[in-house]
């Protein structure tokens, strides 16, 4: 099923004329009404007209959150305030929040590519949707619960917390699909079965889960355990919210991004130059339709790779490949790009689990040296040393398979890496401290 | 007939085995047995105590991860060849010893064994059919 069928199906080249259409269109306002893109433009000696075709798009200058921060909260706005009917903005953990404003037109856009991201997650306007995103400033619950209303679809606006009430709602208002954070169907599950419920036993048929980075091993368990078909969600609030991107139920295999509504780029997060298609770096958005805040070129910081083959759907959105990290957190090691997130996946992999880890980077004479250092707990532990020093290699064979770097593999005890209060820090670069 | 020893995982620092021997003593816990296996990186002290289910409490709050696992306390007799004659019985069973210590016990005449088989089930039963005295961990923690 298709919600948008005319767009969403549309063939490349149709699809790059109304891309072309768009941009040009796009360049013209934000010139003419945002005065941080004219100076940001008459620096770089562009002026609209140049943007001719859409590889011109790589001579337009970069929208990094930062210029967000810097143009807090209204100044980014291409649109009078009088036409910009809602605010949202990110918790600011860590800086200034960043505000996005939308006029009516934006809203109602949202609503439908979020509407069609739920379609292509397999519902209909005969389900009953749980939304339980948290509602407020943060794009994700008003964000799914206009899309499911613009969908047809019966909403339950349950947004985020009392968890033991959700359970009860979820099984007493028969809902068939849920729309909330990963990791949060899980808590559901387990508090769930706390009372007596198993999820399986309910009427529940699909998640559409984003917000947080999960990996493919987190879909199986989710599935198995609620008995759901789990489906990955992309969106960023600096561009839209929730479905700007999402899986379709029948590939499950990387989330189409609204092409008619973004143009895609993937960028060397280093040297910052457009990569071919296919390859791998960090997403730059173009928003194309977007009226109280575009933006332009916006780096994601989102490492990923698009992939344009025909899809079993029947959309022809190109897909993008789960986040693979972050190009703020992005480490280069003789030459090699690593993420954190690809270790992570390797001791998945390797053991099943994810222990407490930390990347150490050194430089020893003219070379970048890893060391991997993963806490020994109890599910690894063995009082035998062969069979830990056989994990030891098998980790640090995976590492060399997977990311083609050599990286020593150092057992530690528990507790020994230092833990920070918010997100781990996972990586110590000692290569420019010396 | 099988005994509880305990194993702790050791990060390779000075400080470490001695931490681990304080938390005992502070806890009042008797040390029976000890090996100390280590790497250029980490090691594994492996212990049979007066009590292990205390022992492994103590140590897990003091942070130190904590294994425990079925081994087998030999009486072997303390004559030449009293060793070779257990292992021989055992290897002719393809039974494998993944490592083993010993301690001799003050005015005695025989020596304890701890061994860890790869089967260890079958270990006791092939040692038991022998004749060989196995010595339950109740006896072995009070020894």
């Amino acid at each position: 099923m298709i919600f948008d069928d005319d767009m969403e199906t549309l063939p490349r080249e149709e699809l790059e004329v109304l891309q072309l259409r768009r941009l040009k269109g796009l360049v013209d306002r934000v010139y003419a009404n945002v005065p941080f893109y004219r100076k940001s433009f008459d620096d770089a000696g562009i002026r609209p007209s140049d943007i001719q075709s859409l590889a011109d798009v790589r001579y337009l200058p970069f929208t990094e959150k930062q210029d967000l921060r810097n143009h807090y909260p209204y100044g980014l706005f291409a649109v009078p305030k009088d036409n910009v009917v809602r605010i949202h903005a990110s918790s600011g953990t860590t800086g200034k929040a960043t505000v996005v404003g939308y006029t009516k037109r934006d809203v109602e856009n949202w609503a439908t590519l979020m509407a069609r991201s739920l379609v292509a997650a397999g519902a209909t306007k005969r389900d009953i949707i749980h939304v339980a995103y948290g509602y407020g400033l943060f794009t994700g619950g008003l964000g799914a619960h206009y899309g499911a209303e613009r969908l047809g679809a019966t909403t339950i606006p349950m947004s985020g917390g009392s968890t033991k009430r959700q359970v009860i709602l979820l099984r007493d208002f028969g809902a068939t699909v849920i729309c909330c954070t990963p990791s949060y169907s899980l808590f559901l599950y387990e508090t769930a079965l706390e009372s007596g419920i198993d999820i399986k036993e309910l009427p529940l048929r699909i998640g559409v889960f984003g917000a947080e980075p999960w990996t493919e091993e987190m879909r199986r368990d989710i599935e198995t355990k609620l008995g759901i078909k789990a489906i990955d969600i992309y969106g960023l609030s600096e561009i839209m919210g929730p479905g700007v991107g999402i899986e379709c139920i029948e590939a499950q295999a990387g989330a189409h991004l609204q092409e008619d509504h973004f143009l895609l780029e993937i960028i060397d997060p280093v040297t910052k130059e457009p990569l071919p298609p296919g390859e791998t770096g960090e997403l730059v958005i173009t928003t194309l339709c977007k009226e109280a805040q575009p933006l332009i070129r916006y780096r994601t910081r989102d490492i990923t790779s698009l992939n344009f083959t025909p899809c079993r759907c029947g959309r022809t959105f190109a897909r993008m490949h789960r986040v693979m990290g972050r190009s703020d957190d992005m480490l280069i090691i003789r030459g090699v790009n690593v993420f954190p997130s690809q270790i992570e996946s390797i001791l998945l992999e390797t053991q099943g689990l994810t222990p407490h880890y930390q990347l150490l980077v050194k430089r020893e004479g003219n070379l970048d040296t890893l060391e991997v250092q993963v806490e020994v707990d109890e599910k690894i532990f063995s009082d035998e040393i062969k069979n830990l020093q056989r994990l030891g290699g098998k980790i640090q064979k995976h590492i060399k398979e997977f990311l083609g770097v050599t990286a020593a593999v150092k057992l530690v005890e528990p507790r020994s890496i230092q833990r920070s209060e918010g997100k781990a820090k996972r990586i110590v670069d000692m290569r420019n401290s010396s | 007939m099988k005994a509880e020893q305990i194993s702790i995982f050791l990060e390779n620092r000075a400080g470490r085995l001695e931490e681990v021997a304080r938390l005992l003593a502070e806890a009042k816990i008797n040390i029976r047995a000890l090996s100390l296996a280590d790497t250029s990186d980490f090691g594994i002290l492996r212990l049979i105590v007066s009590d292990h289910e205390k022992a492994k409490k103590t140590l897990k709050d003091g942070g130190f991860t904590v294994g425990r696992n079925a081994v087998v306390a030999v009486q072997v007799p303390d004559t030449p060849g009293g060793l070779h004659s257990i292992l021989n019985m055992l290897s002719s069973q393809g039974i494998n010893v993944e490592y083993m210590y010993a301690f001799v016990q003050q005015s005695s005449k025989a020596a304890t064994i701890i061994f860890r088989f790869d089967r260890t089930d079958q270990a006791i039963e092939v040692l038991t059919k022998n004749g060989i005295t196995i010595i339950p961990g109740d006896t072995l923690y009070s020894m």
